[in-house]
């Protein structure tokens, strides 16, 4: 989600021509102050100080209990030195790509073959697609542990067509663990990303598209010269909202996997809940979490910058 | 354009929309058949669920937090997002992106300092403790949706009001409100939404109240006590997920315009 580019007009502007206090009747001032103070109260306690106290927790070795000693930032290093911790980001990286990359280039090719014409039924499609978005995580958890389990419909349909032998428990399996966690994503954002692509594509005009017919292009110049320059708008949204999507997806992970097996699919979001309740880590886990947040933040502020180029 | 490309092309979207909407209704049809039981239907892995699962009572409890939460963080964000978006004063820009930072800070970054404070001030295992963080979690979309609402109003309407000599407050309760309701609905679908699919808040704040879980902390609590037993268990998933998906059935047009905020701007 971006900040709109937007800045509040000079009071000049409203008060040229007018004696200085002398305000149309009802020209709110400090009232504006009584509007605001409510929601900033109850956001200030329950988000920015547990936010700035997991700040200053993440600079402790604490184990929730006992006292804490000064760690400095050795919690942080810890993140990135620990041969554990740094495979969960390397697990959330995998993940940014099941999310991310993965949904976002089929339904861009997908848009991209479809006619530009607005079909009929868009409504309904549209409804569908994004259908995933609303299912409770732990609902959607529920349903794919079944479809991946040993006698779920993945092995049914691989002993029908004759590959039994692949047949195995997807979320119990060392190294097919991850990935079928990931395409649990794919699942969920290939909707999100269509949805936004095909609300893109029929704003790009048609005479683009004449036009790079009449100069004899074909459909894959068609698609670099007209598709993808109309759609980087919508690209970076939809890169945007799955990457976060990846990053914060503990619901999924504690849910299908609980990081297993072993640490097959321990994700950062994951071990923020580990490290404070299960291995009493504490100073640790607000490190992790506080990570996550700059990674978010950087997210936002960049993918767009990359890819619309603006400055 | 020849009809007979056109003719191919229209064929190739439908069959794509096709293929990705079954995908993405099979897993929820799967669990629905399953549930009943199909090719024999019986509500018995429902009524099984709701009993085994204690889901009247976890229903309920999503239901009043979801009520509080949105009714809360409406209220504050109407006032705010009125304040910031059609008012001018020292700081409304800095109070803005105070609040929309919220939308960037993920649950993980503040669960767990919000354990601890909240245990020390006796409100872990309660409803307000639970609703509270909420709130705040929902005013940080909240104002950044209704100040773009009070911002697109049109200026005259406010200028007319205020000339007309209504106070602030009225100029909000009497003009701006009663146009801004598709605005308002689609902020109040989105909120009930993602509290009522929460997750994690519930898991560390109701960690020893049983009779405080809400809908999804049950089905979870209920998954890992039935593990294979799938009918109950898809029963119990279609329970807790069923109310959001009949709501965004009719609205679907407010979830999707809410959720894809960011594309609509400029």
């Amino acid at each position: 989600m971006k900040p709109p580019a937007t800045r509040t007009r000079p009071a000049a502007d409203r008060t040229q021509g007018r004696p200085a206090g002398a305000r149309p009747p009802g020209e709110p001032r400090r009232v504006a102050y009584l509007y605001v103070l409510p929601a900033l109260l109850v956001y200030a306690a329950f988000l920015l100080w547990p936010l700035l106290h997991g700040a200053y927790l993440s600079l402790f070795h604490w184990d929730g209990l006992s006292v804490g000693t000064w760690a400095g930032l050795g919690n942080y290093t810890q993140a990135i030195s620990d041969p554990h911790l740094r495979g969960t980001f390397w697990h959330a990286a995998v993940l940014v790509f099941f999310y991310a990359v993965l949904p976002c280039c089929i339904a861009f090719l997908l848009v991209a073959v479809m006619s530009r014409s607005r079909p009929r039924g868009l409504t309904f499609f549209r409804t569908v697609l994004f259908l995933p978005q609303v299912v409770a995580m732990v609902a959607v958890a529920v349903a794919w542990q079944w479809i991946y389990s040993e006698h779920g419909p993945v092995n049914g349909t691989l002993r029908l067509v004759g590959l039994g032998g692949l047949a195995r428990g997807w979320l119990g399996d060392f190294t097919w663990a991850l990935p079928s966690v990931g395409l649990i994503g794919t699942w969920a954002e290939i909707g999100l990303a269509m949805v936004l692509f095909l609300a893109g594509v029929q704003k790009i005009p048609r005479e683009l598209y004449e036009a790079a017919r009449v100069d004899g292009a074909g459909a894959v110049r068609e698609f670099f010269a007209v598709t993808l320059p109309g759609l980087r708008r919508e690209l970076s949204v939809a890169l945007t909202l799955t990457i976060i999507a990846a990053l914060r997806n503990f619901d999924l992970i504690y849910l299908t996997t609980g990081g297993g097996p072993g640490d097959a699919t321990r994700v950062p979001a994951y071990e923020v809940y580990n490290r404070t309740f299960n291995t009493g880590e504490v100073g640790l886990a607000c490190a992790i979490g506080i990570m996550i947040a700059v990674v978010v933040f950087a997210v936002t502020a960049g993918v767009g910058r990359l890819v619309e180029g603006r400055s | 354009m020849t009809p007979a490309t056109s003719r191919t092309e229209r064929a190739t979207t439908y069959a794509v929309l096709v293929v990705f909407a079954v995908i993405a209704v099979f897993p929820l049809l799967a669990v629905a058949s399953q549930a009943l039981g199909l090719p024999h239907p019986s509500a018995a892995a429902f009524t099984g669920a709701w009993r085994k699962g204690h889901f009247a009572r976890y229903l309920t409890n999503s239901l009043i937090v979801v009520t509080v939460v949105v009714i809360a963080a409406s209220a504050l964000s109407v006032l705010a997002g009125y304040a910031l978006g059609t008012m001018e004063f020292r700081g409304a820009t800095v109070l803005f992106y105070v609040f929309l930072a919220g939308l960037m800070v993920p649950t993980e970054a503040i669960v767990v300092p919000l354990y601890f404070d909240l245990r020390s001030v006796g409100l872990d295992n309660t409803l307000p403790g639970l609703m509270l963080p909420q709130i705040a979690q929902s005013v940080s979309f909240g104002i950044f949706w209704m100040r773009a609402y009070f911002r697109s109003a049109p200026r005259a309407l406010i200028e007319a009001s205020r000339m007309d000599g209504a106070s602030s407050w009225t100029t909000l309760w009497r003009v701006l409100l009663p146009v801004g309701r598709p605005a308002i609905l689609t902020m109040i679908v989105l909120i009930a939404m993602w509290t009522w699919n929460e997750f994690l808040l519930a898991l560390v704040i109701m960690n020893s109240n049983e009779d405080l879980r809400t809908a999804p902390l049950g089905l979870s609590i209920f998954q890992g006590e039935h593990q294979t037993e799938y009918q109950m268990l898809m029963a119990a998933a279609l329970i807790v997920a069923a109310p959001v998906v009949l709501v965004y059935v009719f609205l679907q047009r407010h979830f999707i315009a809410g959720m894809l905020s960011g594309a609509l701007k400029d």
